[in-house]
């Protein structure tokens, strides 16, 4: 087991280092010189090359790549061209609203995928399969903000039950209201992984179907349900702890499209902003945490599956 | 790819009633997309005096906020999408096949050093590296092609390997190399048209993402630029309009939701009818 995490733990090394290059060049490659951002008008081409060299830009790169790394592990990851604040700062502030409404959803996609992959995967081309198969390639094929512009419609235009942008409603401060909020964006989501996690846990209900406990239980009369959800129910748990953690890479990326078209406070919609406006620090930064994010997340499912799954130690 | 193989896929299609709808309307779509030119209205032509109407006898899906026929930007829009979706698939089968092939058949530090790289593209988030990179690089409808692609090939390329390993164990391929015959001429003549279904089956399923990134990007605002649509432009445009006029929304989004689910439930038909030992059903 100690073999296996520090092996995956030496793997993800070369993975860090090549993403923290691509956003160290990220930095570099953005049009434009950063020393002009100090520059007054006034200013001599001596000035100049001093504060060029005060910033350590007239270094060759390797050498600005040692320096930026440094900066970066003690948590500076630059300052945003827009507002001038620390991008570390804004990706903290933006977190909690990104980080809960992918939990919400994530969890919401949990609960619905467990009954409905099971029964599919129980009645396998019977008509309730072929109903949640329908349902479930709908849900990998449907684009998510077309699906969230037609909930829009219906339940804050045409229905007002709901509000159709932002988090809060100006001056109003209860999570009651933010609950409100967070319904249509967290459905949408939810209904993208639910569709993800019930092929995957009907795939391996088909299979684990087939072991031999079960026609042991069977034969000692258990009901199928009995049979269902209390035996199958606990090996279909594994393959989900890989997905949960696959899912912690989308927690950035997945919640972009979203974010934006409910104009939700996160991290997906900071990205935007940084995108219009050619917010290179803070595009980095976001680059940089969903990539750490992605890698730590397949780590993390893989250890927890070697965990639970004893038998994965000696398959690789 | 034998007899039998499309007899099973044959088969496979037929007893499928999705399978049969999806080929139906990818044909369908695909002819939309390459006689656009015989669309009745022209797609840029602005006219505000007939602007935002509700689809009607001459304008089949209604016209948008400049007084543009709907219908003919749909059916051009479909042309980029899908151009977009099956030239990004060529180019990811590609690369995937070739870095599988060589992956799979040469093994040991080749295998390792394109693993690796496999790896580190898999752990960068794609679809922000998709936006990332039409920020930096322009726009257009060929670097869009690229960008997908080369975030694509990794599916493609593990499979390929995985094929390609159990394939050079075969025993004519063994014959092939007692024979004296060399290294590539085993992987063109015996290996590659082995690999035909694995590729069919991850290129389809190559095409649906293609199609859904493009979408994404172009909702955006980051895809093809305007006047020229395509159906993720499209659906930004009406979402200014959706109180108004809801059906701007919903043309461009049934078509990109029908064309990616026909891909993806004929990927899954093709992967049962070409690969049955790989699928338990």
């Amino acid at each position: 087991m100690r073999q296996l995490i520090v092996k995956r733990l030496a793997q993800t090394i070369p993975m860090l280092f090549f993403v923290s290059i691509v956003c160290f060049a990220m930095i570099k490659l953005a049009p434009g010189d950063p020393v002009m951002s100090f520059v007054t008008p006034n200013m001599h081409a001596e000035d100049i090359e001093r504060i060029r060299h005060s910033l350590g830009l007239d270094q060759p790169a390797y050498v600005q790549y040692v320096q930026w790394l440094k900066q970066l592990l003690s948590g500076n990851l630059g300052y945003s061209l827009i507002n001038h604040q620390p991008v570390l700062d804004q990706i903290i502030d933006r977190l909690p609203a990104t980080a809960g409404l992918m939990a919400c959803a994530i969890g919401l996609a949990v609960i619905l995928a467990i009954p409905l992959g099971l029964v599919a995967g129980a009645n396998r081309n019977r008509w309730s399969d072929k109903l949640i198969n329908l349902v479930t390639y709908i849900g990998i094929s449907v684009p998510l903000f077309w699906l969230a512009i037609l909930l829009i419609y219906l339940f804050a235009i045409k229905l007002h039950w709901l509000p159709s942008m932002g988090m809060r409603t100006i001056g109003v401060n209860s999570a009651a209201d933010v609950l409100k909020h967070g319904i249509l964006p967290c459905f949408v989501l939810a209904f993208g992984f639910l569709a993800v996690y019930v092929r995957y846990i009907r795939s391996s209900t088909i299979g684990q179907l087939r072991e031999e406990y079960v026609l042991i239980q069977k034969a000692f009369g258990s009901s199928r349900y009995t049979i269902l959800f209390r035996h199958v129910l606990k090996h279909v748990l594994l393959p989900i702890i890989t997905l949960l953690g696959m899912s912690m890479g989308d927690l950035v990326t997945g919640a972009i499209v979203t974010e934006t078209v409910f104009t939700w406070p996160g991290i997906g919609s900071l990205g935007m902003t940084a995108v219009r406006g050619m917010d290179y620090p803070v595009l980095m930064g976001i680059t940089l945490f969903s990539s750490v994010l992605l890698i730590l997340g397949n780590l993390l499912a893989d250890i927890a599956y070697s965990f639970a799954d004893p038998r994965i130690k000696t398959m690789r | 790819m034998n007899r039998s193989k499309w007899r099973n896929l044959k088969r496979e299609l037929w007893s499928s009633k999705l399978g049969v709808a999806a080929v139906i309307l990818l044909i369908l779509f695909t002819l939309g997309a390459v006689f656009a030119f015989l669309a009745p209205n022209d797609p840029n032509v602005m006219n505000v005096a007939e602007r935002l109407q509700s689809p009607n006898g001459s304008h089949w899906f209604g016209t948008d906020d400049y007084g543009r026929d709907y219908f003919a930007r749909a059916m051009y829009g479909g042309r980029v999408s899908l151009m977009v979706g099956f030239a990004s698939m060529i180019l990811a089968t590609g690369i995937g096949t070739c870095i599988g092939v060589l992956s799979g058949y040469f093994g040991g530090r080749l295998d390792n050093l394109l693993m690796r790289l496999l790896e580190i593209f898999l752990s960068i988030p794609s679809f922000l590296v998709l936006l990332l990179l039409s920020v930096y690089l322009k726009p257009s409808v060929g670097n869009i092609i690229v960008i997908i692609a080369f975030l694509m090939w990794m599916n493609i390329a593990r499979v390929v390997r995985a094929e390609t390993m159990t394939l050079k164990e075969r025993e004519y391929v063994l014959y092939a190399k007692a024979s004296g015959q060399g290294a590539w001429g085993i992987i063109w003549k015996h290996i590659v048209p082995n690999l035909v279904p694995v590729i069919i089956v991850g290129a389809t399923n190559n095409v649906a993402s293609a199609i859904m990134m493009e979408s994404s990007l172009s909702f955006l605002g980051f895809g093809v630029q305007p006047p020229n649509a395509t159906w993720g432009s499209m659906l930004n445009n009406a979402q200014g309009f959706i109180a108004q006029a809801p059906y701007l929304a919903i043309f461009p989004g049934v078509l990109i939701l029908l064309t990616v689910l026909s891909f993806n439930v004929l990927g899954d038909i093709l992967r049962v009818g070409l690969e049955p030992r790989l699928t338990k059903r």
